[in-house]
């Protein structure tokens, strides 16, 4: 298929559907309401259903239920949503159940407002709901990126029988930009012999369920989800990184602010100053490793995000206090613009 | 010598936890019986709810999903909009359905969802010790209510059976009993009724099981079948209000 133009929530749904994805269930919320307008057209075209649930708290339920009965299932909303459907992620993780939910990102807390904002890291990666669990969570730069995961992201969570969140901000869901829907990767999944069809009175019963009155059992339960997520950490890992070695300053971002960095990184390399990057693509597990790599002498990191503050906590993290680290943050729907963040390079690199 | 009377094949053998006195294990049967009368014990799909009868998914020998409180209406729509050839049904109690998931009972009825609900109601909290339902009478004592149940601070008990035959998708909306052996013989007939609507593929189906908790109550089992027709059926009539076989 050759490159189209694309709104950034359309193309989530056209790369769901070419993933097999079959059922929707979402509620409106801007600035992800293109992504249900686009469902409620193009699944049925493709033999699919889509519902338009009565909240947001429906919506995840239905996902739990058409998950648990073995269907490829996607939601998608927007920060306050994601909110609401906190219950349900929990549930999915616990059940153990694949599914793919997509959060375009708006300024909080509360209704906070409908401009493109990063401030659900902390929900994303450290569990908005209750309980010892995680999702993984892809963090595009591009719609070309987006759609590449949307379809990536059904695979791993058929893989490892778990949510998978697309953390995107409002830029990538209503902008427009060339993308190619590919076709999807061939690969083995996992039979889904746990899913409840039906007995037709050929096994016992399939269960799906999150609770373990047991203590033992419940601990062993977490222990065998915390293996997972350990073989998740270790093979799943995705960022991009260039110019560490010899940087003298680090630039951390990821999702679109990582492309506002890129242009302030250029004019600084363009003007005799050596600065590196890491843009996290997986948000959990984080590429806490690659941060070894940075030149033991680099004057400081400088971490940009469109919140006020939160994926720093990682980047300290990882730097394991080897190195100062500096920020650059804008909230509500306001964007890090190049020239501050070139002024921020320019002072760490100049021991200010 | 012939057999008389057999376990339904509709549940599995694990003993119930269940209070003495309950009538959970009258409707547990009931609908096991009747998934097995009507050929669909293969095809069903149960759904769990939040409250006493939490375990359901151990007690049918059917697929089960447990899902979170009130919400089994909502998960019973995702299996069912992905299975239409399945049976699904859900278990629900008066905390789970009539209080944190009205929504979800009232919109699952409203879109006409191909599924079966038996709504079992005793008027209290169960599993969480004898708290306030939405259910309780008027006058009621519960542990969140140690007055009894206020009118002026709580309003009267929520009639579900009669708000949800307002809704044009349900097409099936009965209240019964399980106090005595007749009113469990109706209640038999009303669940069948209702799975054989969404057999039919008529719509949504609900039926309102009047039920007992002695344990929470605080008044033996007898006295609790005794206590349940003279104050809830008063108050929560018995009847049919809506038979999609009438429309």
């Amino acid at each position: 298929m050759s490159r189209v133009l694309m709104k950034g929530n359309e193309a989530i749904g056209a790369a769901a559907i070419k993933a097999g994805c079959r059922y929707f269930f979402g509620y409106p919320i801007t600035p992800q309401s293109e992504l249900p307008e686009y469902m409620s057209k193009a699944l049925p075209e493709a033999g699919g259903i889509f519902l338009q649930a009565e909240s947001e708290i429906a919506a995840i339920n239905m996902v739990y239920g058409a998950a648990g009965a073995g269907a490829r299932v996607m939601t998608g909303s927007s920060s306050p949503g994601i909110s609401l459907k906190q219950e349900g992620i929990t549930y999915c993780a616990g059940a153990e159940l694949p599914c793919v939910i997509v959060n375009v990102m708006r300024g909080g807390p509360g209704l906070g407002s409908i401009q493109p904002g990063q401030a659900d890291y902390f929900q994303s990666t450290r569990g908005g709901g209750n309980g010892d669990y995680r999702t993984i969570v892809y963090a595009p730069a591009s719609i070309q990126e987006t759609v590449d995961y949307v379809m990536e992201a059904f695979d791993k969570a058929d893989i490892y029988r778990m949510p998978v969140l697309i953390l995107a901000d409002g830029m990538i869901g209503q902008m427009m930009e060339a993308v190619e829907i590919k076709e999807p990767n061939k690969i083995d999944l996992p039979e889904k012999d746990w899913a409840t069809v039906g007995t037709k009175g050929k096994r016992k019963p399939n269960i799906i369920n999150s609770l373990y009155l047991d203590s033992e059992k419940l601990e062993q339960h977490n222990a065998n989800l915390q293996k997972k997520y350990n073989k998740i950490e270790a093979t799943e890992v995705q960022y991009e990184a260039f110019g560490l070695e010899d940087a003298e300053v680090v630039c951390v971002a990821y999702g679109t602010t990582s492309r506002i960095v890129k242009n302030a990184i250029k004019h600084c390399n363009d003007n005799g100053i050596k600065v590196g990057m890491i843009r996290p693509i997986t948000l959990w597990p984080y590429p806490y490793d690659v941060f070894k790599s940075i030149n033991p002498k680099a004057k400081g990191i400088l971490t940009v995000e469109m919140s006020a503050g939160q994926m720093i906590d990682d980047v300290r993290i990882a730097i394991e206090g080897r190195l100062p680290i500096y920020f650059n943050g804008r909230c509500g729907g306001m964007i890090p613009t190049p020239a501050s963040i070139v002024e921020d390079i320019k002072k760490i690199a100049g021991g200010k | 010598m012939s057999i008389v009377y057999e376990r339904s094949k509709g549940l599995t053998d694990k003993d119930t936890h269940y209070c003495p006195g309950c009538t959970h294990g009258i409707i547990h049967k009931l609908v096991a019986e009747t998934l097995v009368e009507l050929n669909v014990l293969d095809d069903a799909i149960g759904i769990a709810p939040v409250g006493c009868s939490v375990l359901a998914y151990e007690y049918f020998n059917c697929d089960m999903q447990e899902a979170a409180h009130g919400r089994a209406p909502a998960v019973a729509t995702g299996i069912k909009r992905c299975r239409p050839q399945n049976i699904v049904f859900t278990y629900q109690g008066d905390g789970d359905l009539a209080s944190i998931g009205t929504a979800e009972i009232i919109h699952a009825a409203h879109r006409g969802e191909k599924i079966t609900t038996i709504f079992v109601n005793n008027a209290i909290y169960g599993m969480t010790g004898g708290q306030m339902a939405p259910t309780t009478l008027v006058g009621q004592k519960a542990t969140t209510a140690p007055f009894g149940r206020s009118e002026e601070l709580s309003g009267k008990p929520i009639k579900m059976a009669e708000l949800l035959a307002t809704i044009d998708g349900a097409n099936f909306i009965e209240r019964v009993a399980v106090n005595s052996p007749a009113n469990i013989r109706k209640a038999k007939k009303a669940i069948t009724k209702a799975f054989k609507c969404q057999i039919e593929g008529k719509g949504f189906s609900l039926v309102e099981v009047l039920s007992t908790c002695p344990t929470n109550w605080g008044y033996s089992p007898v006295k609790s079948l005794r206590w349940l027709e003279d104050n809830m059926i008063p108050y929560y009539p018995l009847q049919n209000f809506r038979n999609f076989e009438e429309v």
